[in-house]
């Protein structure tokens, strides 16, 4: 009753789009993924594609995105969601086919994959959540934590002589030609997720146009493996992730 | 591409490991993903020529790993599909077939056995009979294991093996070796189109809105979960133990002494058998088309009236420890086998017989 | 001012207050109260909200509905 009066002569601006289940996500107070997922299934909500629609879930703590958006979704092994999107792609060209994977799988064991079936210019979106770190295993170190980081595996800092650099996959990725969409974009604002639907939307869009990988980076946060409040953690992200991975269009369709 | 009528039944002389890749087009796969590797390129190579005139699609994969998960890939949204490779390569597939037999996808992968351990060489072996029977890759599963003896198996396993991947939801590996590859024999082809295809019901191919979304997994963090899915696939295997046993005997009606060999060691020991006759020995040739489901059951069966068991393959000794569980006890079982990419040849296995016919009739004496 | 409001499903809140801080009114805050999850949750503390979607944006759980003033009424009311 309250309600009703309350919303007398409003009319809905926002609600949780329907391609998300009813399940609520077991991700860590104020992790990104949650906004990320709900990105990714407004977009295909709002393009009305639930009916042609398969997701690569990866491994990771995105490994139960299966469980949140109500398409038709395989789990692949860890780091090889672009195989097995390959291989759903090719058999199905006139459907839309994407991957969900954070650093570890896309970035660490899954390099191979991604290399090749963005340089196979896969007509498909590739969304990779960079948030720095293992979030699932506990805050191990990735291939894209930053210099002096410290993980629950590089203790003293990321000392990049010994433990490597932070790895850019979306720049080396814009250098392959069959990249056609390549984007850093982040959740931690509302303008950034706003600009990040945009991409996202870009990249289910291109898939019609059958010519090439799209590739959208989500740099995100992950409060539990950094040690910090989700409020601190966006904080740091801004302060320390965004100068080195900069936000913004990488490759564009028709410019290089 | 214009693409080629549909092909009739046809006899050609052909290598083995292309009569393999015709037999897969006229078996109406829709997906073949792979990486060269020797001996088996053949197989790519000849797809690569075929399939653009022909049907379905072939990709040459950036490695094995990225091969086995566009098969799981592309089984998940519900195409035929088929892999190859050769011994360290179905190594590097192991992850991938863990998932699959989890996920319960039906898919054909082909081991043109070579030498090992290691690079090995690129020669015939059958020492990855293990890897083969025993699941290969971590868990409690099996693949379905077919094992050709000669070209026209080659072809016809083909056939066979979308068959059974498809009726129980697994997959099936055809284990031949690099002899069996890369000779020429006479193979009678069948029809193109003959095999009937169902699109299934589990695949990926998008929600339509009258059904929940199908899932293709293999991750039940819950224990209680895992172990039902086990159970499943325990059940599945029991079942296929139980239906699709095959084998093929060669005089072991009144044989004393039964040799067991499969693919190219079985047609070696054919010869030895026919030798062994002639010098009056009783030998007879139990040769598994199937390595698992196993055919314990004759096995056990002929152990009644055996003097002696021969097992006979191209490594140091895997199947006949099948061959013992089998036996039970009941005869003796010797073991004979030549590794690291040698043949064995017909005379020196029928030496390795007369041994143990002296060993046994002076025992009986 | 543009009218809006947000309903919020708390037993989804997991706390995070990200929505606190993306709220430009300043209208939201977090209770003292805990939900089946264990988590404290956002309320709306008055009636400022303009429903503009802020703090379902950058909602790592979804828990928002933003409702506002339909276009055609504002230009009514002014």
């Amino acid at each position: 009753m309250e309600d009703n009066l309350v919303l007398e002569g409003l009319e809905v601006v926002y609600h949780k789009p329907d391609t998300l289940t009813e399940a609520p996500f077991h991700y860590c107070p104020g992790c990104g993924h949650g906004v990320a997922h709900r990105l990714i299934m407004e977009v295909v909500e709002e393009m009305g594609i639930e009916e042609q629609t398969i997701g690569i879930a990866p491994v990771g703590c995105s490994v139960f995105a299966y469980h949140y958006m109500k398409i038709d979704m395989q789990e692949a092994a860890h780091g090889r969601a672009c195989a097995v999107a390959t291989g759903v792609k090719r058999l199905l060209p006139e459907k839309y086919v994407f991957t969900y994977q954070g650093d570890g799988d896309l970035a660490a064991i899954g390099t191979a994959e991604t290399i090749h079936t963005v340089n196979r210019g896969e007509n498909l979106a590739i969304f990779f959540i960079n948030n720095a770190i293992y979030g699932m295993t506990g805050g191990q170190m990735a291939p894209t934590s930053l210099c002096h980081q410290v993980t629950s595996t590089s203790p003293y800092g990321r000392e990049e002589k010994a433990m490597g650099f932070p790895l850019k996959m979306t720049e080396l990725v814009a250098h392959l030609p069959g990249a056609y969409y390549v984007t850093r974009q982040a959740v931690h604002t509302p303008n950034a997720v706003r600009k990040c639907k945009k991409a996202i939307r870009n990249a289910f869009e291109y898939q019609k146009e059958n010519k090439g990988t799209c590739f959208v980076e989500i740099v995100s946060n992950c409060p539990s493996g950094w040690r910090l409040t989700p409020l601190d953690s966006q904080k740091w992200l801004e302060e320390n992730m965004l100068p080195m991975y900069k936000l913004g269009d990488i490759k564009l369709p028709g410019k290089d | 591409m214009t693409k080629e009528p549909l092909k009739p039944r046809e006899v050609k002389l052909m290598k083995g490991n292309e009569a393999l890749a015709e037999a897969a087009i006229r078996a109406g796969m829709d997906a073949y993903f792979g990486y060269p590797i020797t001996p088996q390129s053949e197989v790519l190579e000849y797809l690569t020529i075929e399939v653009p005139k022909r049907s379905g699609l072939v990709l040459q994969a950036e490695s094995e790993v990225a091969a086995i998960n566009m098969i799981y890939g592309a089984s998940g949204a519900g195409g035929r599909v088929m892999t190859s490779s050769s011994s360290p390569g179905i190594s590097l597939m192991q992850e991938g077939l863990s998932y699959i037999a989890s996920a319960e996808l039906p898919c054909l992968v082909v081991n043109v056995n070579r030498g090992g351990p290691g690079l090995g060489t690129i020669q015939p072996s059958q020492g990855d009979y293990f890897q083969s029977t025993k699941g290969g890759g971590h868990g409690d599963y099996r693949l379905i294991v077919l094992a050709p003896a000669s070209v026209q198996e080659m072809a016809d396993f083909v056939f066979d093996g979308f068959v059974l991947a498809e009726k129980y939801r697994g997959p099936v590996l055809i284990l031949a070796d690099g002899a069996l590859g890369q000779m020429m024999e006479k193979v009678d082809l069948k029809a193109e189109g003959s095999l009937p295809k169902t699109v299934p019901s589990w695949a990926t191919r998008g929600r339509s809105k009258d059904r929940d979304p199908n899932i293709i997994t293999s991750l039940f963090i819950q224990p209680e979960k895992m172990e039902q899915i086990n159970m499943r696939l325990q059940a599945k295997y029991k079942i296929i133990a139980e239906k699709e046993v095959r084998y093929e005997e060669y005089h072991t009606d009144d044989a004393d002494y039964i040799l067991v060999a499969y693919g190219l060691s079985a047609r070696i020991v054919r010869k030895t058998v026919d030798l062994a006759r002639e010098k009056g020995i009783k030998a007879g040739l139990l040769r598994p088309q199937t390595l698992f489901p196993f055919p314990s059951v004759r096995i056990a069966e002929l152990a009644k009236h055996a003097k002696a068991f021969l097992d006979v393959e191209m490594n140091a000794g895997q199947m006949v420890e099948d061959v013992r569980l089998a036996v039970n006890g009941k005869t003796e079982v010797f073991f004979k086998g030549r590794m690291g990419g040698i043949i064995p040849s017909p005379e020196e296995i029928l030496e390795e017989l007369e041994r143990i016919d002296e060993k046994i009739v002076a025992y009986q004496e | 001012m543009i009218k809006g409001t947000v309903k919020i499903a708390t037993e989804l809140c997991k706390g995070c207050e990200l929505c606190i801080a993306a709220c430009p009114q300043d209208c939201l805050t977090l209770t003292n109260n805990i939900n089946l999850k264990g988590y404290k949750f956002v309320e709306l503390k008055n009636d400022t909200c303009t429903g503009c979607t802020n703090c379902a944006l950058v909602c790592p759980d979804a828990v928002f509905t933003v409702y506002r003033q339909p276009k055609a009424s504002l230009k009514k009311a002014v």
